[in-house]
């Protein structure tokens, strides 16, 4: 038998209870996707595709109508290993205000420490590390609905840091935050993937971001439609287009300009490729003139 | 001179006054927007912009200070302060916060019906504001509260949109939603902007849509304002922006770096547009030059 993966998906099809009689749409038809240990893993895809509804099934939250998910082996329609799969993936919600339980951020973040039965002197140190790494320390002390939207958003994060579970699921976590406090948390998230060897699968409306991870699966009413290296995806860049989705800016510019008719490589992704290759466009210009 | 449409004088706002976490969220703040502008509305995280703008529509009573709408003082009789509810339209940063009715026809409706409108006008209403926003008719009949985040966000533009605003206030409208429903919505806003020549203010973190659709640029920084004017002249102040802790777009740190190498590519490219007309442009000189 083949070795299971780390999280599976197995053609599983979904749809939410109707009310009224009326046979309710499949949410999920048929996806079947697998991510591995140590994979960072970002999910593209329009509103209302499926993506948090297909999030939802990998911590149980959600068990599928048809087909089968596991967790490292555990069938998450097994409740009895419910408390097993969740603290295996951690999951920040689309809203953080659905996330946040106590009254005092420090208490809120310690929370699922607390029900893990960490000692207190460890969910002191994992707690003031999580609130550093995501520059609301000074807050520590606040109430949760004393905080703006972004700030919210960074003390959902800073929950999960203090966790760590073996895989964190992130559910547009940068959505409300400022373009510095966005590629702070894509640091933090990196570096819980790179440093501390955790799973990340993150759902994102953001190109660049998605173009940081190993790899985007894009999810298209109901369905995986790609599932490939951000290179391969980006690359095609009308396909994407067509569904809804974009490219980061530098993609799109060097695509745009190649068009054109110059000599530019074939899917440039970050800013220093970017970089490099107009570089070597325009300065060649100037030295053939 | 062109007419105003919002001032403030002096306006600012205490949280939690008097307790340990006592913040001035918003200090001294004196702006006077023009009727008819679209102004973008940037600053970092926590600097205060949900707090100006809730002051705005009276949702907020200033601390000190005064709010003008089209000249009257919002708080001169409180009794009144919902006229100006209608009047500035105000989609808060999560469309939660703003959705509670059973059906998305409902939670449409709701605002113009709290305006005394006939059943008719209503209904004519929410099927437009639906359609502005890109939900269909299947939709309205949905509770808002079994729709994907994008899908919320979308019902709750509309339900202000609904309510045909002189002025129209809209906090991160674009968050969470696909970058096609981003255009849509945005190229949306542009149009009733256009079609009836409402004062827009847009809360937005990306500077390259600001770029694209704002008359004016309003930058708050730490409770205060810091910068406000054409957004041309806002954004040839790039390196401030940058020394406040904003960020600009991914495209526009690419030139800086060009710039940094010795290319004489042109400051605050903010859009792709921009940018691929600047390297054509060099190209096109380049060329010259070979002939
Ligand atoms: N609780 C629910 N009950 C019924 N239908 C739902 C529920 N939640 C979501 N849906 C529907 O299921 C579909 C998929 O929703 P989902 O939240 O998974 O989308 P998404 O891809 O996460 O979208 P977004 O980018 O807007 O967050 C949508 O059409 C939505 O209307
Ligand atoms: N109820 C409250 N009590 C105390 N402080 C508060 C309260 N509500 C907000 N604040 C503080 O006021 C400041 C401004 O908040 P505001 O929501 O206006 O920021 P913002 O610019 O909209 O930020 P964001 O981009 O994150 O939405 C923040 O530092 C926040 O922590
Ligand atoms: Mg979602
Ligand atoms: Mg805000």
């Amino acid at each position: 038998m083949a070795k299971k993966s780390f999280i599976e998906a197995n053609s599983i099809s979904f749809s939410y209870p109707s009310y009224d009689g009326v046979i309710p749409p499949l949410v999920l038809d048929g996806v079947s996707v697998s991510v591995d240990e140590r994979e960072f893993v970002a999910v593209l895809g329009h509103n209302g595709s499926g993506k948090s509804t297909l999030a939802k099934h990998f911590n149980a939250i959600l068990v599928p109508t048809e087909g089968n998910v596991s967790v490292s082996g555990i069938s998450t329609a097994e409740e009895a290993k419910l408390f097993e799969i969740r603290q295996e993936v951690g999951m920040v919600f689309q809203n953080p205000d659905n996330q946040i339980v106590a009254t005092i951020i420090e208490e809120d973040v310690a929370f699922a420490l607390e029900n893990l039965g960490v000692p207190p002197m460890e969910i002191r140190e994992r707690v003031d590390d999580a609130l550093k790494k995501v520059e609301m320390y000074d807050y520590r002390l606040h109430s949760p609905n004393q905080l703006s939207g972004g700030q919210k958003q960074r003390i959902a994060i800073a929950g999960i840091v203090a966790m760590r579970p073996k895989c964190v699921v992130l559910d547009e976590p940068t959505a409300m935050l400022d373009p510095r406090g966005r590629r702070e948390v894509m640091k933090t998230i990196r570096q819980l993937n790179k440093e501390l060897g955790i799973t990340v699968i993150i759902i994102t409306h953001y190109m660049d971001e998605a173009a940081m991870c190993d790899r985007v699966v894009v999810v298209d009413d109901g369905k995986v439609i790609m599932d490939s290296t951000p290179r391969e995806v980006f690359g095609s860049v009308e396909l994407i287009k067509e569904r809804g989705l974009d490219v980061p800016q530098v993609t799109e510019l060097c695509y745009e300009l190649k068009k054109e008719g110059f000599d530019l490589p074939e899917c440039v992704l970050d800013e220093d490729e970017c970089v490099a290759a107009l570089e070597k466009l325009l300065k060649g210009g100037e030295n053939n003139g | 001179m062109a007419e105003s449409i919002i001032k403030t004088e002096g306006l600012s706002y205490v949280y939690s006054a008097g307790t340990p976490y006592e913040h001035r969220a918003i200090d001294d703040i004196n702006i006077d927007i023009e009727k008819g502008s679209f102004v973008g509305l940037i600053g970092h995280t926590g600097s205060g912009k949900s707090t100006l703008i809730q002051h705005l529509n009276g949702l907020i009573k200033p601390t000190a200070g005064k709010v003008y709408v089209g000249g009257e003082d919002i708080w001169e009789n409180p009794k009144d302060i919902r006229k100006f509810r209608f009047k500035v339209g105000l989609v808060f940063q999560y469309p939660e916060h703003q959705l509670f009715e059973e059906t998305v026809y409902k939670d449409i409706a709701f605002g113009p019906k709290n305006m005394g409108l006939s059943e008719n006008d209503i209904n004519r209403r929410v099927r437009e504001a639906a359609k502005h926003t890109g939900l269909t008719e299947e939709y309205l009949e949905k509770s808002p509260f079994e729709l994907s985040g994008g899908e919320k966000r979308r019902v709750a533009i509309a339900g202000v949109l609904a309510m045909q605003p002189e002025v129209l206030i809209l906090d991160e409208p674009t968050a969470g939603l696909d970058p096609k429903g981003r255009e849509f919505i945005l190229s949306e806003i542009k149009t009733y902007h256009e079609r009836t020549g409402a004062t827009i203010i847009l809360v937005s973190h990306s500077m390259e849509d600001v770029a694209r659709f704002a008359s004016h640029v309003l930058i708050m920084n730490h409770s205060k304002v810091a910068m406000y004017g054409e957004t041309r002249e806002v954004f040839k102040r790039v390196d401030e922006l940058c020394e406040m802790g904003l960020e600009v777009p991914q495209i526009s740190r690419v030139f800086a770096k060009l710039r940094e190498k010795g290319i004489d590519v042109p400051e605050s490219v903010l859009t792709v547009a921009e940018a691929k007309e600047a390297v054509l442009k060099l190209l096109e000189k380049g060329g010259e030059a070979n002939a």
